[in-house]
This record gives structure tokens, C-alpha cells and sequence, in this order.
């Protein structure tokens, strides 16, 4: 990635490839993306938020195979980043020159990594509502698509991976156990948002709830993990992501995030 | 416009025949062992004018970090074969699969010690109505035996999964289906 100086948001890209810099891959993006581009910023900024977290357990992960694997997810996602956000405008002044207010995340992906169950219990309750979403998003026509096909069969691995961690975990030691169903309680209020409406997606959110709820509570019956009776829909429930209103834990995360871009415009490898 | 599939009979000069050959031949850059028209990933190259030629790269995974090596190896190789201007576009439609793996590919990568992936289409895991066919047999690239484990299914690039053979107890990396 490039870096570029700070300002307003590049138009969408044309779909040709005329302009293209040396040293650089453009996207092709055949389908009217205007339509699709709050989606494309929202999904987008969920994909690149989550792989800067998981990126944070490199060097950090309880064994070096989920040093590698947690990083490996992360790579995927950033991939899903780039693509989504260069439909919306210039990728890296989209993710190194936005503030905090303007990203459009969901707040989920945004908490911290804490411990590794609560790590877990965030990538199963996200990985499974994306491998849904995808999915949905595959079928259709949107601009969305291509990407959406692409990436369902990569989510499907970070969906197996999440779920056999919570077996292990919830149906482990006593220790083990806790900490998950501590993880789960925890951010259960976070998973609401995932199913509030989205501008510009031709999917049903709210549709995607049910099925959600289904396959998070059978892998949680397998692991012998309660499903939290707590709010994840009411009015203590958390999350206005979507809105640009995001937890302090983030503001933190986007200062490391952006520092090097911002403290080098310009600066490429 | 030639694609990665064959000739396109009739509207493919002789040319782009040529160059398409030349791209393709560009190894892997994590698995140099193979080329990119044995992996799949290229969709197809045009000539658009006198010296222009246009190429369409797929990626195996979304967030490979190998996709901007891969271009600049392309134009690198074009430019050399009298190509003033090389535009590199990546397509995602259709996604790509393991599937799109040459048989010559599979037959590389088996004897460079990674195992190749299983075939998706057609099978019992197609049947049952998933496409990651994670618990089939997976042959040891070092002796043979079926006789081997998952260890993780990440390993050292996004595509593979690191597995043990139970028989010769050596690791490998098996090139995991998508």
C-alpha cells in the first residue's frame, strides 16, 4: 500500500484501468458501486478494524500456531478491507487519514483482544454472522458480489477455526470453561449491531438474526456454554458503530494503527 | 483476449498466444515452484494496442500478499518481450478454487513436499453440501502414507494448513481446498 497525502475521499473507481501507477494492482469494479458504497465503507472498516486486532496477537498467541493462524485470519480480512474500501475511495486515505468519528464499524470488532477466549468468542460471533452475510451477498448482483463469493470460502475457515476453540475451551478445564463463558457474557451485548440496517446492501440484516442465533447457540450447547439471556437488543445494549460512535478502546487502537502514515505522508516500502 | 483457460480460437492473435505463455511461466513467488498459469490465476491477457497488453490475475486468496510481486513480475516479463505499457487488473469473478490447480501443478507441489489440495467438485463433500473438505485422507508428500494429522490449519502462508505424517513423522505443508 501506498501512502497518500490527507484529503477528501478519491471518487469511486471507474472500473478501467487507464490511470493504473506502476508497481500498482487496480480492482476491477464492473458493477455500479455508488449505490453499494456506505456498505462497502461499513463492511470494510469492520474487516480492516478486526485484522488490526488480530494482527496484535503476532508474537503474543498462547502457542506459535495460533501466532500464525490468528495472523493468517488477519491477512484475509485486511485483504476484504482493501478490496471494500477501493470501492469506496483511496484505500489507504481511507483507513490511515480518517478519525476516529468516521469510521463505521460495528463495535464488536473494535474490542480490545483481552484473553484468549475473549478473542474467540469474538471471532466466532463474527465470522459466523459474516460467513451468513456473505453468503446472502454472493447470491446477489451487487457490486458487492464478486468480493463477497470470493471471501465466504476464506471466512469458512475462520468459522471452523472459532468454533472448534470454543469446544475446546468451553468443554476443557474448569478454568477454561469460565473464562469462556465470561468472554461470551461479556460481549454478547456487542452482537445486536451486527443486524441493524445498512444503506446500500441488498441483504436483509435483521433476516440474518435467526440463522445467527441458531448456529452460535449449537456451538455454545456443545461446549456446554450458556447462551446469555442479557440485552443484546435493548436499550443496554452497545453499539452505535455504524454511526461513527465508537468505544474509548478504539481511539487507542487507530492511534497505532495510523502513526507511522501519519508521521510519514507518503512513506512506501 | 486469450484466457488462462485456452485459447479462445479465431480472436486470439498470435501474439497474445505468445505472451499469455510468457506470463504464465511466471513462478509463484512463495512457491516458486509452480507457475502461474499451473496455479490458475491468470484469467487472460489482451493486446490493446501497439505495445499495450492488458492481464487479468485472479488471487488464491483475497489478502495474498503475493498478488503485487506476481504483477510486477508479469510486467516485468512483458516489458522485456517489446511491451511498452502492462496494466495488471485483478478479477475476483469467479472466485477462484483449488480445483483450477494443473495436474502438472498438483504433481510440482507434491514433490516439493507440499501436499496438493483434494478436488471439490464432484465429490462426497460437494454432496453433503460443503466446500471445505477438511477430514478426507490427506498422503504424505515425504512417503506416501495416509497415515497423517491436521495440526493447525493455518501454517506459513494463507493457503496452507500444517499437518504431520503419523507413519514417517515428518510435518508438511498441505495446500488446504478452497
Amino acid at each position: 500500500m501506498t501512502a497518500q497525502p490527507q484529503s477528501t475521499p478519491a471518487p469511486p473507481p471507474s472500473g478501467t484501468t487507464s490511470g493504473t501507477a506502476p508497481g500498482s494492482v487496480s480492482v476491477a469494479a464492473p458493477r455500479p458501486v455508488r449505490a453499494a458504497a456506505p456498505a462497502a465503507l461499513a463492511l470494510g472498516d469492520d474487516a480492516l478494524v478486526l485484522a488490526q486486532r488480530l494482527g496484535e496477537w503476532a508474537g503474543n498467541a498462547p502457542v506459535l500456531e495460533e501466532d500464525v493462524a490468528l495472523t493468517n485470519i488477519a491477512l484475509d480480512l485486511l485483504g476484504q478491507a482493501r478490496t471494500l474500501l477501493s470501492l469506496v475511495g483511496d484505500e489507504d486515505e481511507l483507513a490511515f487519514g480518517r478519525e476516529e468519528h468516521e469510521f463505521r464499524n460495528v463495535q464488536l470488532v473494535e474490542r480490545p483482544n483481552g484473553d484468549f477466549a475473549e478473542t474467540i468468542a469474538r471471532q466466532l460471533f463474527f465470522s459466523v454472522h459474516q460467513e451468513l452475510l456473505f453468503t446472502a451477498l454472493a447470491a446477489g448482483d451487487s457490486a458487492l458480489a464478486p468480493l463477497a463469493a470470493k471471501a465466504v470460502k476464506e471466512v469458512a475457515y475462520h468459522r471452523d477455526h472459532a468454533e472448534r476453540w470454543t469446544l475446546r475451551l468451553g468443554d476443557g478445564t474448569e478454568e477454561s470453561h469460565r473464562r469462556m463463558q465470561d468472554a461470551v457474557d461479556g460481549l454478547w451485548r456487542y452482537t445486536g449491531e451486527l443486524f441493524e440496517p445498512l444503506d446500500g446492501l441488498d441483504v436483509d440484516l435483521a433476516g440474518l438474526r435467526a440463522p445467527w442465533l441458531e448456529r452460535v447457540t449449537a456451538v455454545l450447547g456443545r461446549a456446554t456454554l450458556e447462551v446469555p439471556q442479557g440485552a443484546d437488543r435493548t436499550p443496554w445494549a452497545a453499539g452505535a458503530g455504524r454511526q461513527g460512535v465508537h468505544t474509548e478502546a478504539f481511539g487507542r487502537m487507530l492511534a497505532e494503527m495510523q502513526h507511522l502514515h501519519r508521521a510519514h505522508p507518503g512513506a512506501s516500502w | 483476449m486469450v484466457t488462462g483457460q485456452g485459447s479462445a480460437a479465431g480472436t486470439a492473435s498470435g501474439l497474445e498466444e505468445e505472451l499469455l505463455r510468457l506470463a504464465g511461466e511466471v513462478p509463484d513467488p512463495e512457491l516458486p515452484v509452480v507457475s502461474l498459469a499451473e496455479l490458475g490465476i491468470l484469467r487472460g491477457l489482451r493486446v490493446t494496442g501497439p505495445g499495450r497488453v492488458e492481464v487479468e490475475l485472479t488471487p488464491t486468496y483475497t489478502g495474498c500478499p503475493a498478488l503485487d510481486t506476481m504483477a510486477t513480475d508479469i510486467r516485468e516479463v512483458l516489458t522485456a518481450h517489446g511491451m511498452s505499457e502492462v496494466a495488471v487488473r485483478t478479477v475476483l469473478s469467479p472466485a477462484w478454487s483449488t480445483d483450477a490447480i494443473s495436474a502438472e501443478g498438483r504433481r510440482k507441489l507434491a514433490e516439493h513436499g507440499v501436499a496438493p489440495p483434494r478436488p471439490l467438485s464432484g465429490g462426497a463433500d460437494e454432496a453433503a453440501g460443503g466446500p471445505v473438505a477438511v477430514e478426507l485422507r490427506v498422503r504424505c508428500p515425504h512417503c506416501g502414507s495416509t497415515d497423517t494429522r491436521m495440526l493447525s490449519r493455518f501454517s506459513s502462508t494463507a493457503c496452507k494448513a500444517l499437518r504431520r505424517c503419523d507413519s514417517c513423522h515428518e510435518p508438511f505443508d498441505h495446500f488446504k481446498e478452497l
